[in-house]
């Protein structure tokens, strides 16, 4: 048994991942990123100072992470194109933001006998 | 091991065309995609139904199958009998579909580890094949892991080649430190421990996932906790101090005087400690004590008699 506690970096609000890095996170080629960023999936967080052609110097977000991972899987295990990934992400996004505020309001069984 | 009726799984009947089998995988495969469904058991049907049709879509894997006979039933206990595949060739195509790292011991006695040991994605990037895969996780946590950091142990398994430069599957444990300050969804990310590279290349990163586990009191959202609080009418018309439990441990909450059902007391900064603290939020639940007794009867009674109230003055009535 190996007690080695390893400690890793937390990917919070300001974490930001290069584009290399989110390839490797997802397995995917540069290609496919870019594609992403040109249909509006994933948002580069210095886009606008940074235009495609300096896509290297690139900023992602891990929201951007997360996004670029179910696209991935949207697109291998069902066949959906950048703009069909595009629209199931926001739709994915709004039942969330729907289900947490149902949650919100969801009270509570009490018990009293 | 269980048989597997892969024809029941996809929904088609034995003679189904190539098309059916096509289009029924596909449905299914929308309506079981883990990213998607909302069914619980999406991700192992998914899975099954994945593996059903690597099977089903490829001629000659599906003829070996056919042959082992129509008598079997899902679930049955099933070996592959001696010299079952003889005379037939699998070409082994590893299409992009259904990752098929973790198909069934059926799938695996029939069609061979071969199949099994593949990763899915595809496209990597030539200039970088020296360096190990990454890898992703997911680590269950409880809230108050959230609020005072904790140590998890997890189990990975990644491909790995042995002596003879074989691929096997390799098991280890890591022990992760989860800092305080978390949220749903989060990522950690643990530089070099994702899969080794199979060259002279860095070893993968290994991406953890967070995910909270159902908390018997409190829900989150974002940074944000969630608590409903009982409290008694009395407390509610006519104010009072409550203990109140927080992830944090207890502290002492003021009720001011008036408080309505349904009313939300806002405890700034004891929700998840953040860089931006969360804040918790108390929600007022206003239970009534049963009338179950002469003496609590006749307290409501007092109140029906000497309290000039009516809750119904909105409706006109």
């Amino acid at each position: 048994m190996n007690d080695l506690i390893l400690q890793g970096v937390l990917l919070d609000e300001e974490a930001e991942l290069s584009l290399e890095e989110l390839c490797y996170a997802c397995s995917s080629s540069t290609k496919w990123i870019i594609a992403l960023v040109e249909v509006g999936v994933l948002d580069p967080v210095n886009y606008q100072q940074t235009p495609v052609e300096q896509q290297t110097l690139w900023k992602f977000s891990a929201y951007s992470l997360k996004r670029a991972r179910t696209a991935m899987r949207l697109q291998r295990d069902l066949g959906v194109n950048e703009a069909g990934v595009a629209l199931v992400l926001d739709l994915l996004e709004e039942i969330e933001t729907l289900e947490a505020r149902l949650n919100r309001y969801k009270a509570p069984m009490i018990n009293h006998s | 091991m269980d048989f597997k009726n892969y024809y029941q799984i996809l929904d088609v009947a034995r003679d189904a065309t190539l098309e059916e089998i096509k289009r029924s995988y596909k449905k299914l495969a929308r309506k079981y995609h883990p990213d998607v469904s909302k069914e619980a058991d999406a991700e192992i049907r998914f899975k099954e139904v994945g593996e059903a049709y690597a099977v089903l879509k490829e001629p000659d894997k599906r003829a070996a199958y056919d042959q082992l006979g129509n008598d079997w039933q899902s679930g049955q206990d099933f070996n592959p009998p001696p010299d079952w595949d003889a005379g037939f060739e699998f070409t082994g195509e590893r299409t992009a579909g259904a990752s098929q790292a973790d198909f069934s011991d059926f799938f695996e006695s029939l069609f061979g580890q071969g199949f099994g040991s593949q990763h899915s994605g595809g496209q990597y990037r030539t200039a970088n094949k020296a360096r190990g895969e990454d890898h992703h996780a997911k680590v269950l946590i409880d809230l108050e892991d959230a609020y005072k950091g904790a140590t998890r142990s997890i189990v990975l398994h990644s491909p790995a080649l042995d002596k003879q430069g074989r691929m096997v599957n390799k098991q280890r444990t890591l022990n992760v430190k989860i800092p305080k300050g978390v949220k749903q969804g989060q990522r950690i990310r643990l530089c070099g421990q994702g899969t080794p590279s199979f060259g002279v290349g860095p070893a993968g990163d290994l991406y953890l996932e967070l995910a909270f586990n159902t908390h018997a009191i409190y829900r989150v959202e974002q940074h944000d906790v969630y608590l409903d609080l009982p409290v008694t009418p009395w407390e509610a018309a006519l104010g009072a101090t409550i203990k109140v439990p927080t992830p944090g441990g207890p502290v002492d909450l003021k009720i001011a005087p008036s408080t309505k059902n349904g009313q939300k007391l806002r405890l700034k900064a004891r929700g998840i400690p953040a860089k931006t603290p969360g804040d918790l939020y108390v929600v007022a639940q206003i239970v009534l004590p049963p009338a179950d007794t002469d003496a609590a009867k006749a307290i409501y009674i007092k109140m029906q008699e000497e309290l000039a109230f009516n809750p119904r003055s909105q409706l006109g009535v």
